[in-house]
């Protein structure tokens, strides 16, 4: 199991500090939350740990591997697999087809085995068209497989961004508000998912949410961003006592 | 058919083991997983059952120890199920959409030791009432998913662990599966069946390997089955007409069970499947319908065009075909060309093109659906029956389908009509009687007759005629009789109108609340630019309202007697659903309780003076929440109705 640690990690756009000196770690088989209010650098730090900004200043590790200078595609094939918050899925392709492209970095075949699908190319299809059907079972997508994704429901929508990342078989699963905007049965759903995801697919959760109540109960651990500045950090229970927190939630008195 | 004797002299798992000796390599039961259908030969299924079966026996479960079966629709229920029989163990099966405290209330009822539940979600509602169901001794589970918490308690047991004991027991003593076997006789209680309960307490009926290898036996007799014909399983397990097929048919014929992948997807299964008969309550066949209108309506214009076409001729065919008739010539090559060009493509989208025969049972169906299906070219039929029978006692035959009966006794099936104008029915199949509860017993069974509870007669053809409910059959203030089924069915026919209840129980007209389809009125405003945000909002529209004038109009114009019109209605602001009490599992009105629920509304509905009124509507929500909700109802008077 491989521990994520961001360094002092400050990401600056011009003169605009959107992280300043950010440290925390996050350990291997837990749900860990970042929350802030809107523009906190939230995204933005996920962001640097799936290589799609770079830091200014600081280091990010996953165990040995320094993530500095990473692309994202080097990120998803140490482990690491990130749901967005806004939907980024094929909307004119079926969700069967979108969660297999997902899976084109585990292809071990080259063109020409393609051309003639014989052999290997069929052989490794198939068998990562199982991987896919198990997320799919898992997901419980099946009633929308071979539906388009832009004629599915938000919320249905969400839980194949979800889905896209887990069949990258993530150590490490990034969801960027992955409850955004969804009605409460909803929501309820993909708790549920998020806490089978860490206790039976054994990954560890990086979750980015705003719905306090559900952060509280299902994180190990939360940090709390505000401005690019780290206010807190610790246990729900120790969050919530946290005065500046308080003060960055609900304002001064 | 020399088999039917030899076969009635077997239990079900004697008739599975026989099954296995006959055509032991052949698909069984197939299941869809992982998006794709794996198969159990009846030798693999029966090694299932044994493994179920010894596993059981060492955690011992003995003979006439009820073990309930909660869930949805799996290989694994029959493996169990059955497993359970050979040892002489009673099944049960209880509705899956059960709340927790229907279901303790039901354990305690009927003695229930053991519990199978194919996934957490039913496994959680047993977590809830554990305390008050003490003589449970073990939980089953199929889907591991989601009881991680649960492995450290010995009250679950995991079924892959069953299997193991099973087979471990089956390596030490390999003779003792068949002595258990061969202790059963076909008399002996095998299963509980939970009628629907339209009123009062459930009641389980003790159904014997009999009465289900005997329904399985009479049905093929009168419409043949092949050991390759395919049939989908998607109804509940809990109702009789799953078990039916399912113990019944598919013992006697050999025939294939499919499994559907989950519930959701069981009308794209059906599309993959192409079954060559299936058995459903009138709201599937509803259902269909009204997706078969919608894809029309979406549908370019040519397609429209030949559809509207050919509906016509295929519906005037149909009444020659169901009447056994001969049409004439140019009629028939018109019907022969829709079939081809519209109506086979058509139904094969569905999935109903190998179908040979539909049934419909559980409640009554529109004549007009009747014709409808028949003009697609889909065999359907009208079955009559009831729990305490296994389901079927009469059908219709091929060619003497007439929609306002419900057809034939089958073989070996004897009809009377008491002198109150009850039905009453003497067959095989017959079960026992309830458990613990003698009384009602005494009043279900009176000698080999059984009690339907249902008002008909028999017609000049020979034809069942089912009126009503006894108990239901209204009369108004000038005594006349009706029969609020009927008109409902009636007003169901409409594409708009999803449910309605009517009224009129001594009082001077007949009134109804009715509920709006969301899809079809949803679709139908969205046409024509009416804007609507809620179901609520949507059933308040006058557009709509004027919408269902019409067909009110429409009904009325074709009453049977002055009496059966419509003279006012009122459109419910929500569904009725199963979930608030309002309908039955099977999708019942539970009359006397909506009546109770809506007081207001009825009032409403026999105050003349009353055109619109303000109503508290109160939602409760699944997690127990609830909210009351103003809205205005409005209440419509039909001119030109006495």
């Amino acid at each position: 199991m491989t521990t994520l640690s961001v360094n002092e990690v400050t990401l600056s756009f011009g003169g605009l500090n959107a992280l300043f000196d950010v440290s925390l770690e996050v350990q291997p088989g837990l749900i860990t939350s970042i929350i802030g209010p809107n523009g906190a650098g939230k995204t933005s730090l996920l962001n640097c740990i799936s290589g799609f900004y770079h830091p200014t200043s600081g280091e990010i590790f996953y165990g040995d591997h320094k993530l500095n200078r990473a692309s994202p595609h080097q990120v998803s094939i140490m482990g690491i697999a990130r749901a967005f918050q806004n939907i980024e899925l094929f909307r004119g392709m079926t969700v069967l087809d979108n969660l297999m492209l997902a899976r084109h970095q585990n292809l071990r075949y080259n063109l020409l085995h393609a051309v003639l699908y014989l052999g290997k190319a069929s052989r490794e299809e198939a068998k990562n068209r199982q991987y896919v059907e198990e997320v799919i079972d898992f997901m419980e997508l099946e009633p929308y497989r071979k539906h388009t994704v832009g004629s599915l429901s938000y919320g249905i929508q969400k839980r194949v961004e979800v889905a896209r990342a887990l069949t990258l078989a993530p150590k490490l699963l990034l969801l960027d508000e992955p409850m955004a905007g969804m009605n409460i049965e909803e929501k309820e759903d993909m708790v549920r998912f998020i806490i089978d995801i860490q206790k039976e697919r054994g990954a560890t959760v990086v979750l980015v949410e705003h719905d306090l109540g559900v952060v509280m109960d299902i994180s190990d651990r939360i940090y709390v961003l505000d401005f690019g500045v780290l206010i807190g950090a610790g246990t729900p229970d120790e969050v919530v006592k946290i005065p500046k927190v308080i003060e960055a939630y609900i304002g001064e008195e | 058919m020399q088999d039917t004797h030899k076969l009635l002299s077997f239990t079900i798992p004697q008739l599975l083991r026989w099954r296995v000796n006959e055509s032991g390599d052949k698909v069984a039961l197939r299941e869809k997983d992982f998006g794709y259908w794996n198969n159990y030969t009846w030798k693999e299924f029966y090694d299932h059952v044994r493994k179920v079966a010894l596993g059981l026996e060492k955690l011992g479960i003995k003979k006439d120890d009820k073990l309930a079966l909660i869930g949805d629709n799996i290989p694994e229920m029959l493996f169990i199920a059955i497993g359970a029989q050979a040892i002489g163990a009673i099944s049960a099966g209880i509705y899956q959409t059960s709340l927790p405290d229907e279901i303790a209330e039901l354990i305690n009822y009927m003695d229930v030791t053991a519990v199978f539940c194919d996934d957490q979600e039913q496994v959680d509602k047993l977590v809830e009432i554990r305390d008050r169901i003490p003589q449970v001794r073990k939980i089953i589970y199929e889907d591991p998913r989601g009881m991680r918490d649960y492995q450290s308690d010995d009250w679950y047991l995991y079924i892959r662990d069953l299997y193991e004991m099973g087979a471990a027991a089956n390596a030490e003593n390999p003779e003792r599966f068949d002595a258990l076997i061969d202790q059963g006789k076909p008399d002996d209680v095998c299963h509980f069946c939970l009628t629907s309960g339209t009123t009062g307490l459930p009641k389980a009926s003790m159904m014997t390997h009999k009465n289900y290898i005997n329904m399985g036996i009479q049905i093929t007799k009168v419409d043949y089955l092949a050991d390759t014909d395919e049939y989908l399983s998607f109804l509940p397990f809990a109702w009789i007409g799953e078990q039916m097929n399912s113990f019944g048919v598919a013992m006697a014929t050999g025939i294939t069970i499919n499994f559907p992948e989950s519930v959701e997807t069981s009308m794209e299964d059906l599309k993959e499947i192409g079954p060559h008969f299936m058995f459903g309550a009138p709201r599937i066949y509803e259902t269909i319908r009204s997706q078969i209108w919608l894809k029309i309506d979406e549908s370019y214009w040519l397609n429209r065009f030949v559809y509207n076409k050919f509906i016509k001729i295929g519906e005037k065919a149909a009444r020659y075909r169901m009447s056994g008739e001969r049409m004439p010539a140019t009629l028939r090559f018109m019907a022969w060309l829709g079939k081809i060009m519209v109506m086979d493509p058509l139904i094969n989208q569905i999935g109903l093109r190998r179908l040979r025969r539909a049934y419909t049972g559980g409640a009554a169906l529109g004549p007009e659906l009747f014709t409808f299906y028949q003009a697609i070219g889909v065999n359907l039929k009208q079955i009559y029956g009831q729990t305490e029978i296994t389901g079927i006692a009469y059908m219709h035959l091929d060619g003497d389908v007439r929609p306002d009966t419900v057809g034939k006794p089958l073989p070996e099936t004897d009809c009377k009509i008491s002198e109150k104008g009850e039905i009453l029915s003497r067959s095989p199949s017959v079960c026992v009687g309830y458990y613990k509860r003698d009384e009602q017993t005494e009043e279900l069974l009176e000698g080999d007759w059984l009690h339907s509870g249902d008002a008909g007669y028999i017609d000049e053809n020979g034809h069942l005629v089912v009126i009503d409910r006894v108990s239901d059959v209204m009369h108004n203030s000038k005594g006349e009789m009706f029969s609020p089924m009927f008109l409902e069915n009636k007003l169901k026919f409409s594409p708009y109108i999803k449910e309605a209840v009517i009224f009129g129980d001594k009082q001077d007209f007949v009134a109804a609340l009715i509920n709006i389809d969301p899809i079809v009125v949803g679709k139908w405003a969205e046409d024509r630019g009416i804007s609507f945000t809620t179901y609520m909002d949507l059933s308040n529209k006058p557009e709509v309202a004027e919408l269902l004038k019409e067909a009110v109009v429409d009904i009325n114009a074709r009453a049977e007697k002055e009496h059966f019109k419509i003279k006012r209605f009122a459109v419910l602001y929500k569904l009725l659903d199963m979930d608030d009490g309002e309908l039955t599992k099977t999708g019942k009105i539970r009359r006397k309780f909506v009546r109770e629920k809506y007081k207001d509304l009825y009032d409403a509905l026999y105050d003349e003076s009353v055109s619109k009124k303000r109503v508290e509507a109160f939602f409760q929500y699944q997690d127990g929440q609830s909210t009351t909700v103003e809205a205005e109802m409005s209440f419509y008077t039909m001119e030109g109705v006495a």
